[in-house]
């Protein structure tokens, strides 16, 4: 069954004095029910505008939002702001990147926790109290019943994000986006809070849309993934397929980025060159172009859909990707 | 020399070696073109060059001679004679010519403003510069004296510094500079402090070159943006300090002097009959120190782009 | 916290010790006798014996400053010159006029300094922001005297809505118990005395209430613009609370904070602008007291301001920086 459907989202920031900048360009996805959905891409490739933009927490005043964000069947862009706060923290909920700001600094924890449960549910002061208490125990905070009492300096930047999650999964929401959530940690921790959280969600049956850089990240946790490229989808694929079967040259670079442990010895990293601002608007072809080994003159031909493979007689039946010279069909050749 | 001159990043923005936008383009200059596109910038900087010319020039513009007294017969108790052919703006109550006690009222605020943050400036320099320059023992002590300074409300000091020295001028100048001191000495301090720790001072530290060239050669010019914006803004707060002394009866005993403070409190008297008196020295003082404001404002904004608001 | 007060009592007493050397190194300095610079105009050989004495300038100098820091620590601060009236005395009967001047221009300021802060910096750009952005910088330039001067002359002897002068109507025949004017006629419970003492309290508030107000509002715009690009605004919005919860518990609450720590450092400023209101009200405060005596070289009653007012100052900025650290609690922990 499909929880949430996002169907050709596009936002647009403009700014005076500047030129109109499309950070997502059309994204299309959906996520399940208890499914965790990926999407990976570098930074600046529109993975946290398109978090922000389905938990209507884009600015208002510079940002335009079109598409469809359809949540349980009703189209969250087209709510009212008061609708879209009763959904925000009950049935939607996110973590986000940075611990260390997200937390307010001169509310205890306690009253951070229990003011969404209050907000949301009708516990009253003490159930809220006692509540808070659990979820704090749930995540993994030691010594529960004295860390609600304290503020968010009191902890390291582990356990706030800890506490963040708690606040997240307190209404027990059927959706969680985390944007980054480790990325702002040690690289001990990361493993701990990402075990943390992806165990949390699976215990509950809630999806989650996990965002991400790290495809290590995403072969630990999700079901399916998006990857982005300036604004983008450029692939989706289950994890199985993704890892086995790469299409899309930018996946394919991205992964060959990834250290891994079975790597012959002696094979090298391969960074992909250059960065996302080096980019081809995706109306003339494919925005990945100037930084791909494999470009030609057909990349730079115009737009690109996003197809699934099976066009070409005797090659693999793939999933969608958008380019034109796949890298799965490569092998074959 | 010229290689360790590459490692200080020169000139207002250094302090973080933030780039400054244009290319090719050294931060001074882009400070000032910068400063150029700021309306209000040029606002004050006007302000500021018509207060300073006539400052200057008051013996040249003023029709007589300030304080004279001269047509004090015209005066009766109940009116002041107002605009006439002789005197543009009129009289004031000890019968000299409104419109020269004016513009001499512009001199003896430039003067006083000028000299005063002149000293302040310098005094609060130097004790920032060994504060932060040396640090250690030095910074602790010389900070305990500033905090003594800025523990006492600046009227307080001035009020007691011009009781002690009388009731003349000078004692308004150094009245106003004791209370920039600390002002200064925090500011430089907090400047030395934070470059201290930053790379390239460690590099040049590598290098092998000694404190003092290092504080003076590469450090103190890195704070001389914010120094300079400090001080324009100081001068728009001593033209006030200024007029606020002379206003609480400092300075010059003559009470028909030209200074704008005191032309204030003798119009109060007469505030019924000629409100002129008190409106056009307190609207000197207001547009001059405005002018400061805008033009300090604009010179932080030029120098530091990032802190605009 | 407690070694926050400890150290802080333990800088004023520094600053007093200072402060007293100061002072008594000045009346030394003084040109001729002192004890007929004490006297001043009004000095007879009798009056100028009676002083060596009982000042002991007859004595050792060192002796002579133990004399004075004893007498201090005994609250003798010397009488003035003009009145011959004890310093103490005059500054405890003038001092509540003072303060309830500084009070009412305080909360003046923070009433309406808080509220259009807050207001501006979410409007950002808006008319109401560029009005309160300019209308914060006249207050800055526009000196206090004249604005003080200006609203009495448009708003009481133009208009003649508010009285010229004074705290009180003088034919209103008013009990003083604490000496604050518009408290006094709460508790004796004459309504007409307390309502013509807020009357006559209007304009200078008004006056002297433009420097803290023009500086509350810029903070408290350029506070709430920072805290409402914090990531933690945003996790309340996430959280779905009620818009009037986020402004409130979220936004406001944690821009107050850099705005309560520069009420303590307006202490001096609104110091100095009661003393120059107060002139132009001729309002009984120890700001005219110090005109006097500064006009008049009145030397005990400026020595005795001078430590008085370094108390006052010290002491609100103490009250200020503790119960900042009761509001942050990331000050009440470190």
């Amino acid at each position: 069954m499909t929880l949430l459907e996002v169907d050709d989202l596009r936002v647009t920031f403009s700014r005076k004095g500047a030129p109109d900048f499309t950070a997502v360009d059309g994204v299309s996805f959906d996520v399940d029910a208890g499914e965790v959905v990926g999407l990976v891409g570098e930074s600046g490739c529109g993975k946290s505008v398109t978090s922000l933009a389905v938990m209507g927490l884009l600015p208002q005043r510079s940002a335009r939002v079109s598409g469809a964000v359809r949540f349980d069947g009703t189209d969250l862009l087209r709510a009212s702001a008061g609708q879209l706060a009763r959904r925000r923290g009950k049935d939607l909920a996110m973590v986000f990147q940075d611990p260390m700001t997200s937390l307010n600094p001169v509310l205890t924890l306690g009253r951070q926790l229990t003011e969404v449960l209050r907000t949301h549910t009708d516990l009253d002061r003490t159930a809220a109290k006692k509540e808070a208490v659990e979820l704090l125990g749930r995540v993994g905070i030691p010594d529960p019943r004295r860390r609600v009492g304290e503020y968010p300096h009191q902890l390291s930047g582990g356990m706030r994000q800890r506490v963040l999650i708690a606040i997240a999964l307190a209404c027990s929401p059927r959706l969680i986006i985390a944007d980054e959530p480790t990325t702002a940690l040690d690289v001990t921790i990361q493993a701990q809070v990402l075990d943390l959280l992806t165990g949390l969600v699976r215990e509950s049956g809630t999806a989650m849309v996990l965002i991400t850089h790290d495809l290590g990240v995403v072969a630990g946790t999700c079901d399916r993934v998006n990857v982005l490229y300036a604004g983008k989808v450029v692939e989706q694929a289950t994890r199985g397929e993704l890892f086995a079967r790469p299409r899309h040259r930018y996946t394919t670079g991205l992964l060959a980025a990834v250290p891994r442990v079975d790597a012959p010895e002696g094979t090298a990293l391969q960074p992909v060159p250059g960065t996302v601002r080096d980019r081809l608007p995706w109306t003339q072809g494919c925005a990945f172009a100037p930084r791909c080994g494999a470009a030609d003159d057909a990349c730079r031909a115009g737009e690109i859909a996003l197809e699934a493979a099976g066009g070409i007689e005797g090659g693999p039946s793939g999933h969608p990707a958008r380019c034109v010279h796949p890298a799965d069909l490569e092998v074959s050749r | 020399m010229t290689a360790l001159d590459a490692l200080t990043p020169a000139g207002p923005d250094g302090a973080a070696g933030a780039a400054t936008g244009e290319d090719g383009v050294g931060p001074w200059q882009s400070a000032w073109r910068r400063l150029r596109r700021n309306p209000a910038g040029i606002v004050g900087a006007v302000i500021v060059l018509l207060f300073v010319l006539v400052a200057a020039a008051a013996p040249l513009l003023a029709p007589y001679k300030p304080a004279t007294s001269e047509w004090f017969g015209q005066v009766t108790p109940t009116s002041v004679p107002g605009p006439s052919a002789e005197h543009v703006l009129g009289l004031d109550s000890f019968g000299s010519d409104l419109l020269t006690q004016l513009l001499y009222g512009a001199r003896s605020s430039l003067v006083i403003g000028v000299v005063s943050t002149a000293v302040g400036l310098a005094a609060g320099a130097f004790l920032g510069i060994l504060a932060g320059g040396i640090g250690g023992k030095v910074d602790t002590v010389v900070m305990r004296v500033v905090d003594v300074l800025l523990s006492i409300p600046s009227l307080l000091l001035a009020v007691s510094v011009a009781a002690v020295l009388g009731r003349n001028s000078w004692s308004i100048m150094l009245a106003i500079s004791a209370a920039q001191v600390p002002i200064f000495a925090r500011l430089l301090r907090a400047s030395l402090l934070a470059q201290r720790g930053q790379d390239y001072v460690v590099a040049l530290r590598s290098l092998g070159l000694r404190r003092r060239s290092i504080v003076v050669g590469h450090m103190l010019p890195n704070s001389l943006g914010p120094v300079l914006v400090q001080a324009t803004l100081t001068l728009a707060t001593a033209v006030i300090e200024v007029a606020a002394l002379s206003f609480l009866g400092l300075g010059d005993p003559n009470p028909a002097v030209a200074e704008w403070g005191r032309m204030l409190v003798t119009a109060q008297a007469r505030l019924d009959q000629a409100p002129h008196l008190a409106l056009y020295p307190g609207l000197a003082i207001a547009v001059t120190a405005l002018g400061f404001t805008l033009l300090g404002e604009a010179l932080r904004e030029a120098l530091d782009p990032r802190s605009s608001r | 916290m407690l070694t926050l007060v400890v150290r802080r009592l333990g800088l004023l007493v520094v600053v007093l010790f200072g402060l007293s050397l100061l002072l008594f190194a000045w009346v030394r300095a003084l040109p001729g006798d002192p004890a007929r610079a004490l006297l001043g105009e009004k000095a007879t050989p009798a009056g100028i014996a009676e002083v060596t004495r009982r000042y002991g300038f007859d004595q050792p100098i060192w002796q002579q400053y133990l004399t004075y820091l004893g007498r201090l620590l005994h609250g003798d601060f010397g009488s003035s010159i003009n009145t011959g009236e004890p310093v103490v005395k005059t500054f405890t009967e003038r001092f509540p006029a003072t303060i309830e001047l500084s009070v009412a221009a305080l909360l003046l300021a923070i009433v309406v300094g808080i509220p259009l802060g807050y207001l501006a910096a979410r409007r950002r750009g808006g008319w109401l922001d560029n009005l309160v952005v300019g209308g914060s910088l006249l207050g800055v330039v526009v000196p206090v005297f004249f604005l003080a001067v200006i609203l009495k002359y448009v708003l009481a002897i133009e208009l003649g809505w508010f009285p010229t002068s004074g705290r009180q109507n003088a034919r209103i025949d008013a009990t003083h118990i604490t000496n604050f004017y518009v408290l006094d006629g709460l508790l004796t419970r004459e309504w007409d005395a307390s309502w013509d003492a807020v009357l006559h309290l209007v304009l200078p508030a008004l006056a002297l209430g433009s420097i803290p107000l023009a500086i509350i509002v810029r903070i408290t715009r350029a506070s709430v613009l920072d805290v409402l690009g914090d990531d933690h605004v945003r996790t309340a919005q996430a959280k779905g609370l009620p818009r009037s919860v986020i402004s409130r518990r979220h936004v406001l609450r944690n821009a107050l904070l850099p705005v309560s720590t520069t009420l303590g450092l307006q202490a001096g400023a609104l110091l100095s602008g009661a003393v120059l209101t107060e002139t132009v009200f001729s309002i009984n405060g120890i700001g005219s007291y110090l005109f006097d005596a500064v006009t008049q070289l009145d030397y005990p009653v400026l020595q005795g301001f001078i430590l008085f007012i370094a108390v006052v100052y010290a002491l609100v900025n103490l009250v200020v920086d503790v119960s900042y650290g009761f509001i942050d609690p990331r000050v009440r922990v470190s």
